[in-house]
């Protein structure tokens, strides 16, 4: 097996499909002869030319709102957005038209089209180019969203998404791209969506994680071991549909249950897992569910010092153990 | 931009023109009754649906009284079950153009479970139908625009030879996703025909207030592709403006825009009063423009329609009208049971509870 980067492990899941299945086009802002602004596209438009590697103006509302005519007529687009961030004006073209394309219809027409977007903090950002999307969306049935953690995942799941036949946003946690690299087979597999991981098998607490956060929540899981504190760490890997069975299964022999994740705490996507977790394995607790996410502030601030102050870390998700576990 | 209509189309009246209204058209006199058939049908569905409005066997109804002779005359060159179209909510006689009939419509108006737009999901004129490639209509206006961009751009890319046409009114028009379409499709030549029915009116806003130009089609120049104004009264006209743009955009030369000055001969909707911020003059000129008196007196100086053609019509569409409205209205709503059906393609079975569900265990225990 190979060693790839993060971002590698993506480009290639989107080169085999395009060479797997002509249907599969992608269009985005600079997506061609750059490659992307992260170079996740480089080298498609060489090897697939402007037919099928196609640079849009500056339009994400375009963007996907092309691509949804373009799945309804026979095509499998992969719709870049340059940063997660940029993704709201396209959100009625998500929201209202891709998610609810098959419900209206009432099976009559479907979307298949991929979403990809990098997201997250920890890269000097700032306000607009850190911010975590995924509630906005895992709100909404009708749209699947992916958020991998590895390279084996990235490039699995998102052959997977490409192949699903409903529309998929996969979210790729920019800080990964190039820090976090990993065996990938060479030949033909996939990750299929909606099934969760367990990263690390423990018996005192559960940690609920995904993307960067599941990559700090095992490093804080090796700090508190050190301690005493046996700590499973499960990757949800798909956040719609959810694994419910991987996530209960673990709460249940655990029976204390911490979500982590890089998002404003309020009403994030941890706020739904913790909500499953009280009202489906609410006989097998032994602590409050508890939640350790980003600060309320509209987004990450720029300065490095406010920029660590906002983000999660190994650290900091080691102390929220260790406040559970002695509860 | 040009501007194109009844005074420089055809010589209108008198028996000199008989037989001279379908020929300069590559028509025959029979499509002619055709189109008046479409239009007459779909003006004959629509004021049915407000009868079941009013006698509450139908909760809300949006018209297209007033549209059928731009609708009926944009929609005819294109190929039926081939070439694409991504309708709005007064778009009944582009519906029933392409292929839907009076029982399609009439089961969305119901929201029946054999509804073939959407089940029953949709509200009353939110028509579609996959197998007429009509895109579903939503309601925030405007989003369709870029599904027929999209979907021009995938016919070019598979080689299929169709045409999308996106059909608005102009208050959608202002929209930002217009520009972002407009943009796209001339950039890239797509093959798209983008149609505005001009009605005069957003809901209550009069143009002048939500145009800065006086013809949308101004705008076409804005992105290098040609925009035509036509009489919406003027249905060969209409005809003529949408084949020369569909024509175009088949052998690949671009988008262009259409915008058709049409009146609008009801309310928004089932839920506006419209003498609220519309003066009775403003009113009365604008039923001077209902297309239909004027395409049928048009077939009748022609020669086209005489009148025991006129009475087999209207016969055969009051026929078509109480069929389509007594099958509709007998057929079963959709069951509770199924609303969940269709939000992806297979059920989310790792989204249901897992069988160790205490409540489930305490139950089986």
């Amino acid at each position: 097996m190979a060693v790839r980067t993060f971002i590698e492990a993506i480009r290639e899941g989107m080169a085999d499909e395009m060479r797997r299945d002509p249907s599969v086009v992608v269009l985005g802002e600079d997506v061609g002869r750059k490659g992307g602004v992260f170079l996740a596209t480089d080298g498609l438009w060489a090897e697939f030319g402007d037919e099928r590697v196609i640079d849009t103006p500056l339009t994400e509302s375009q963007i996907i709102g092309t691509s949804v005519g373009a799945a309804l007529n026979g095509l499998r687009p992969i719709a870049e957005i340059q940063f997660a961030d940029f993704i709201f004006p396209a959100f009625n073209q998500i929201v209202s038209e891709a998610a609810r394309m098959r419900y209206r219809t009432a099976g009559g027409a479907a979307v298949p089209m991929v979403i990809r977007a990098p997201y997250g903090g920890g890269v000097h950002g700032a306000l607009y180019h850190s911010q975590s999307v995924e509630a906005f969306f895992t709100h909404v049935p009708g749209i699947k969203t992916v958020i991998p953690a590895t390279p084996y995942d990235a490039k699995g799941l998102l052959r997977s998404a490409i192949r699903d036949d409903d529309p998929v946003l996969f979210l790729e946690h920019k800080k990964l791209y190039r820090s976090v690299r990993g065996e990938v087979p060479d030949g033909e597999y996939t990750v299929p969506l909606g099934q969760a991981v367990v990263r690390r098998p423990g018996r005192r607490l559960t940690v609920v994680a995904y993307g960067l956060m599941v990559h700090y929540a095992l490093e804080a899981a090796e700090r508190v071991a050190a301690e005493g504190i046996d700590c499973e760490v499960v990757d949800l890997r798909t956040l719609r549909p959810l694994d419910r069975a991987t996530l209960l299964a673990s709460v249940r022999k655990t029976g204390k249950c911490l979500v982590a994740y890089e998002d404003n705490k309020f009403g994030g996507y941890g706020a739904e897992i913790a909500a499953i977790v009280a009202e489906e394995a609410f006989d097998y607790l032994d602590g409050p569910v508890s939640r350790i996410a980003g600060p309320d502030t509209p987004a990450m601030p720029y300065n490095l010092a406010l920029e660590e102050w906002f983000m999660l870390s190994p650290g900091k998700i080691a102390d929220a153990i260790r406040k559970l576990a002695a509860y | 931009m040009t501007v194109t209509g009844r005074d420089s189309g055809w010589a209108s009246g008198g028996g000199g023109s008989r037989g001279s209204l379908a020929a300069p058209h590559g028509l025959a006199d029979a499509d002619l009754l055709a189109m008046y058939r479409i239009m007459a049908l779909a003006r004959a569905l629509d004021e049915r649906m407000w009868v079941l409005n009013r006698s509450g066997r139908a909760p809300f109804v949006i018209s297209g009284q007033g549209h059928e002779g731009a609708q009926v005359g944009i929609a005819w060159p294109l190929r039926r079950d081939h070439d694409w179209v991504a309708p709005f909510y007064r778009s009944i006689a582009t519906c029933l153009v392409v292929g839907m009939t009076p029982r399609d419509l009439m089961l969305a108006q119901f929201a029946r479970a054999s509804d073939p737009g959407s089940g029953g999901r949709q509200m009353p004129g939110h028509y579609g139908h996959p197998a007429h490639h009509v895109v579903s209509v939503s309601s925030p206006v405007a989003t369709q625009i870029l599904h027929a961009t999209g979907i021009a751009l995938a016919a070019r890319i598979r080689g299929l030879d169709q045409v999308a046409m996106a059909i608005m009114g102009e208050g959608s028009s202002n929209q930002g996703d217009v520009h972002e379409a407009l943009n796209f499709a001339a950039i890239h030549r797509l093959p798209f025909v983008f149609v505005v029915e001009n009605n005069g009116y957003a809901i209550s806003v009069p143009a002048e207030r939500e145009l800065s130009v006086r013809d949308v089609a101004q705008r076409a120049a804005g992105y290098g592709i040609p925009g035509v104004v036509v009489d919406g009264t003027d249905v060969l006209a209409c005809y003529a403006a949408s084949r020369e743009a569909v024509a175009r955009a088949r052998r690949g030369d671009g988008p262009s825009l259409i915008e058709a000055k049409v009146t609008r001969l009801t309310g928004h909707s089932s839920d506006d009063q419209q003498t609220k911020y519309r003066s009775a003059s403003d009113l009365a000129e604008g039923r001077t423009r209902d297309p239909l008196p004027i395409f049928r007196a048009q077939l009748r100086d022609a020669g086209v329609l005489d009148e025991i053609t006129e009475l087999e019509l209207d016969g055969e569409i009051a026929v078509a009208v109480d069929d389509a409205t007594a099958f509709a209205e007998a057929e079963p709503d959709p069951d509770p049971a199924t609303g969940t059906d269709h939000v992806f393609a297979d059920p989310l079975a790792g989204e249901a509870p897992p069988p160790w569900h205490p409540s489930r265990a305490r139950e089986a225990g």
